[in-house]
């Protein structure tokens, strides 16, 4: 089904950004998830984060495990190059992608048997190698495709659809994201966009690893009572730590609260991220901080969201690899080949 | 003394090294089977170690072989240098009937430690390091240089040679070089003063060196990374693979650098296991860098679902696999060619790989420069296929050479003024007839020639296609281009016999120098036979009429299940009656006395009773 193409009218009069791109340019194929997927309003989200922040749509590689999760490529940005790779290993593949070419952007999608069970060794090194990238799972703590298998993140005590207990504890990805070093960890919850998108161009613009853990209830096998994966129990005990905007360029920062509550941080690119604190306590900057809340709140089952570290001077991979900066895909025989003259001298010294 | 007169012989013989893993012998061996080459006699030696750090015995071999016979000769050792008194039984056991023993005699050794066909020849090592050196550490070292130059003195070599190689070694660090000089001499005098020099085996200088290098087969294949242009190198520790992407790292650091800014023209990262290195080789690929990894048995093992991907998305990707003996853990530090099924069937469903075969550093150079123009050419995954025995031991083999005027082969990849010129571009239709479709890469234009690549099957224009029909014409492409695979990659090199015969061997690898010893001793009983050594899978059709032009076809290879003779049976369609399987696997490099027994053996059943000719 995921051949059919959406038509390519356009209202003369819908919103252009910068570039003079739609939304209509950021579309991919009509999605084949189920009706009512959190994973559609994940597209949605990445459709609205790159439109606002004017990317071209072609210089974003979109990489994908294998899962529900991993077809939603095809849905979004149309004009990318997608890769659906092999399940658990898009880390790997876009590690690779990532060196062959520092200058595109690199969106990972992922899911939560994806990056916490088959690849849950593969998320842990790609964070580790501080890989310049958004890294996006999309977290409802099934295996949809397969028909409502328990994923690794699914909490301890939730029941499946089945009405099989969950006995195994959960993988919180977030707080393994902090743990390794992910310069940008952030969470949010498929059913708000407001928090999303602004989320999700926070860390497009950041330079290192960005690791966004999204909340995406199954609507066909996680969402029913008993499930901690579900919109009623997720919008229940949903905590925000701060709420983001994400200006670029010379935007004046307009802020209509508090200035006591709101907080800029500005990434290497020069993107400022305007945050405003809704829990007054939490200092995104804090590593160490971040890992206590988060358990402290997930103790008491709640589910905080929001941008909860940020490490505005990150560096990446191409950084510590000292990676000369034009893409090395694009060097030629004449930048990489050292000549008969220098293998003469190896020869000699082999004599 | 000995009953069996002592052994004679010139720039012709064995010698063997044991000692203790992680003593430093190792360089000082080194420096023996150098000095050799520098008498202008050729050496082919081995490193026989077990899977292990320190303590344990390691062994180094050294054919001295004026002839040029590469090979391991086999049959026992002619001088024994025991250093090693764990291994002491067995290694005077090794010695031929004649042979010679050289051991430390500082400390007696009761007469029943001895053999009586063996010539003894005791140096007080020890005592000689221990009265000179008070640094344990020195002394440890240093005894390795003194026992060389007792051989010198023993073996009739040119002391200069060898000065001049260490002088080589340390230059501008005088302090090292004048002590090891010194060690030389203090070993080469007491043999000299001590004993009867020399003994019947002696390096004589002679011409058959020429301009040949002395290197590994990993480190060849670095450097032909290197000059293939490969800017991504991912992998992960596995021996005897781990020094390909050493080597690689080391040649990069010296010839890889920007010289203004100092920065990197590669990226080399050491994965979290093999699935994540051929991941990122995946990666890398799929974006247009030249891209390899390397492993051994086990990590071809976990890469399998990548390989699948590769073909069947069509990336290309380079494996270099250097093999040892399976199944399993098997026996990591021992040689065998026992990955050709594992390697060119690789992955489940209908898939099959291309496999490139060097019998020797130099074509490990070659083969894995030209895998990198085959991979992105073909767009699928090219395995370089060494083995631990040409890839951890040094071998004598023609220069290196490069055209300056070579270009590399991106193979068919549309670019934006391609897309804009209106050229149609179905990711996987056909253009050109031979089944290899173009390609675009992430990031080309802001429109024109995105297409989602997956694992999955689609139709020609990477549409998600589950028909029946759209997913054979896909399959039935890939079976056309490995088809046109056939005549890219090396082909066969075929050496006929003297005379016509109804005979022929094909063979492939590092069984090359014993294979050629080989047919020398068959002709010397009378065995003629014509040569084929493959190249390179998928075969060149000079296999298949090689193999119809011949009444009976050896097929010698390293490993228990005939996995080259399987080949050629399944992918031409022979009848399996007319190949002969000549099988070496026990883990030690195959020998020409073996080849030419198991051939002659057979050879002479026929002539015996002739076999009712086969229905081909």
């Amino acid at each position: 089904m995921t051949y059919i193409a959406k038509p390519k009218f356009q209202h003369p009069g819908i919103k252009k950004n910068a570039l003079g791109y739609s939304h209509r340019d950021y579309e991919g194929k009509i999605s084949t998830l189920c009706a009512g997927c959190g994973h559609d309003s994940i597209t949605a989200s990445i459709i609205e984060a790159c439109f606002e922040l004017s990317i071209e749509p072609h210089r974003v590689a979109k990489i994908s495990g294998i899962g529900c999760s991993s077809k939603t490529p095809d849905y979004f940005l149309g004009n990318s190059h997608g890769f659906n790779t092999v399940h658990g290993r898009m880390p790997s593949v876009l590690t690779g992608a990532n060196l062959a070419n520092r200058e595109l952007i690199y969106l990972g999608v992922s899911g939560d048997g994806d990056s916490a069970s088959i690849g849950f060794g593969q998320f842990a090194h790609a964070i580790r190698r501080g890989v310049n990238m958004t890294y996006i799972v999309e977290n409802n703590g099934v295996y949809g495709l397969t028909k409502g298998q328990f994923s690794a993140t699914a909490d301890r005590g939730s029941k499946s659809k089945k009405g099989v207990t969950n006995t195994d504890n959960p993988i919180d990805l977030v707080g393994i994201a902090l743990q390794l070093g992910a310069t940008y960890v952030a969470r949010s919850f498929s059913g708000d966009k407001k928090q999303l998108v602004p989320i999700i161009e926070g860390a497009i613009r950041h330079k290192g690893a960005a690791f966004i853990d999204v909340i995406s209830p199954c609507i066909a096998f996680n969402n029913h009572a008993g499930s901690t994966k579900s919109f009623d129990y997720v919008r229940e005990h949903n905590d925000a730590v701060n709420r983001l905007d994400v200006l670029t360029g010379r935007d004046p920062i307009e802020i209509d609260q508090d200035p006591g509550t709101v907080q800029i941080v500005e990434q290497h690119d020069g993107s400022r991220l305007a945050l405003r604190k809704l829990d007054a306590d939490y200092d995104p900057h804090d590593r160490l901080g971040a890992m206590t809340f988060l358990q402290k709140h997930s103790a008491q089952g709640q589910i905080v969201t929001g941008l909860l570290y940020v490490d505005p001077e990150a560096d990446d991979l191409h950084s510590h690899l000292n990676t000369v900066e034009r893409p090395l895909n694009r060097l030629e025989a004449a930048d990489l080949c050292p000549g008969q003259s220098v293998l003469d001298k190896i020869n000699a010294s082999l004599r | 003394m000995s009953q069996q007169a002592p052994l004679s012989s010139v720039n012709d013989f064995v010698v063997r090294f044991a000692n203790v893993n992680g003593s430093g012998s190792a360089s000082a061996n080194e420096l023996f089977a150098r000095a050799v080459l520098r008498h202008g006699v050729p050496v082919s030696p081995r490193n026989i170690f077990p899977s292990n750090i320190q303590g344990l015995p390691t062994w180094y071999e050294v054919r001295v072989t004026e002839a040029g016979h590469l090979g391991a000769r086999g049959g026992g050792t002619d001088l024994m240098v025991a250093m090693n008194p764990q291994t002491w039984d067995k290694d005077v056991a090794g010695i031929v009937p004649g042979g010679y023993l050289f051991y430390d005699s500082t400390k007696p050794m009761p007469s029943t430690k001895f053999r009586e066909d063996v010539n003894v020849i005791g140096v007080p090592l020890t005592a000689i390091t221990n009265s000179t050196y008070s640094d344990p550490r020195q002394r440890q070292l240093f005894k390795n240089i003194i026992y060389l130059g007792a051989l010198s003195a023993l073996l009739e070599m040119d002391p200069k040679l060898i000065e001049q190689l260490i002088g080589e070694q340390y230059k501008g660090k005088e302090k090292l070089l004048s002590s090891n000089v010194h060690a030389l001499h203090l070993g080469r005098d007491w043999a000299l003063q001590n004993l009867k020099c020399p003994i019947g085996l002696r390096i004589r200088k002679a011409d058959k060196v020429g301009d040949r290098i002395f290197l590994e087969g990993n480190n060849a294949a670095a450097l032909g990374a290197v000059y293939g242009g490969a800017t991504v190198c991912a992998w992960y520790p596995i021996t005897p693979s781990s020094s390909v992407a050493e080597a690689f790292t080391n040649h990069c650091k010296k010839l890889r650098h920007d010289p203004e800014t100092g920065q990197a023209k590669y990226a080399i990262v050491q994965a979290e296991d093999e699935l994540a290195s051929i991941g990122m080789v995946v990666g890398a690929s799929w974006n247009g860098a030249r891209a390899f990894t390397t492993t051994s048995g086990p990590g071809v093992s976990l890469m399998t679902e990548f390989i699948g991907l590769s073909y069947f998305a069509e990336i290309p990707a380079v494996i270099m696999n250097v093999q040892r003996a399976g199944p399993s853990t098997g026996m990591p530090t021992r040689t065998q060619q026992c990955d050709l099924i594992a390697c060119g069937y690789a992955s489940h469903g209908d898939t099959k790989h291309v496999m490139l075969f060097p019998e020797d550093p130099a074509e490990a150079f070659e083969f894995a420069a030209a895998s990198f123009d085959l991979a992105e050419r073909l767009q699928t995954t090219v395995f370089l296929m060494l083995d631990l025995d040409i890839g951890m031991n040094q071998r004598l083999c023609r220069p290196l050479k490069w055209d300056d005027a070579r270009q590399y082969d991106r193979g068919k990849v549309m670019t934006a003024e391609m897309l804009d010129e209106g050229r149609d571009f179905g990711r996987y239709l056909d253009v050109d007839g031979d089944g290899i479709p173009f390609r675009t890469l992430p990031g080309t234009h802001p429109t024109k020639g995105s297409y989602f690549t997956r694992g999955t099957s689609r139709d020609r224009y990477a549409r998600y296609s589950e028909e029946g029909a759209v997913y054979a014409d896909n399959v039935q492409r890939l079976l056309r281009k490995f088809q046109t695979a056939q005549d890219m990659v090396p082909r066969p090199l075929q050496a006929n016999a003297a005379k016509p015969t109804k005979y022929g061997v094909i063979y492939f690898g590092s069984t090359a120098p014993a294979m050629d010893e080989a047919i020398e001793l068959l002709e010397a009983r009378g065995h003629q036979l014509d040569r084929l050594r493959i190249r390179a899978f998928p075969f060149h059709s000079s296999v298949a009429s090689f193999v119809a032009e011949h009444d009976f076809v050896y097929v010698v290879e390293q490993n228990r299940d005939a996995q080259l003779r399987q080949l050629i049976v399944t992918e031409n369609g022979i009848d399996p009656v007319r190949l002969v399987p000549i099988l070496h696997y026990d883990g030690t490099p195959i020998t020409a006395r073996f080849i030419a027994e198991a051939i002659g053996t057979h050879q002479d059943q026929i002539k015996v009773t002739p076999l009712r000719k086969a229905v081909s």
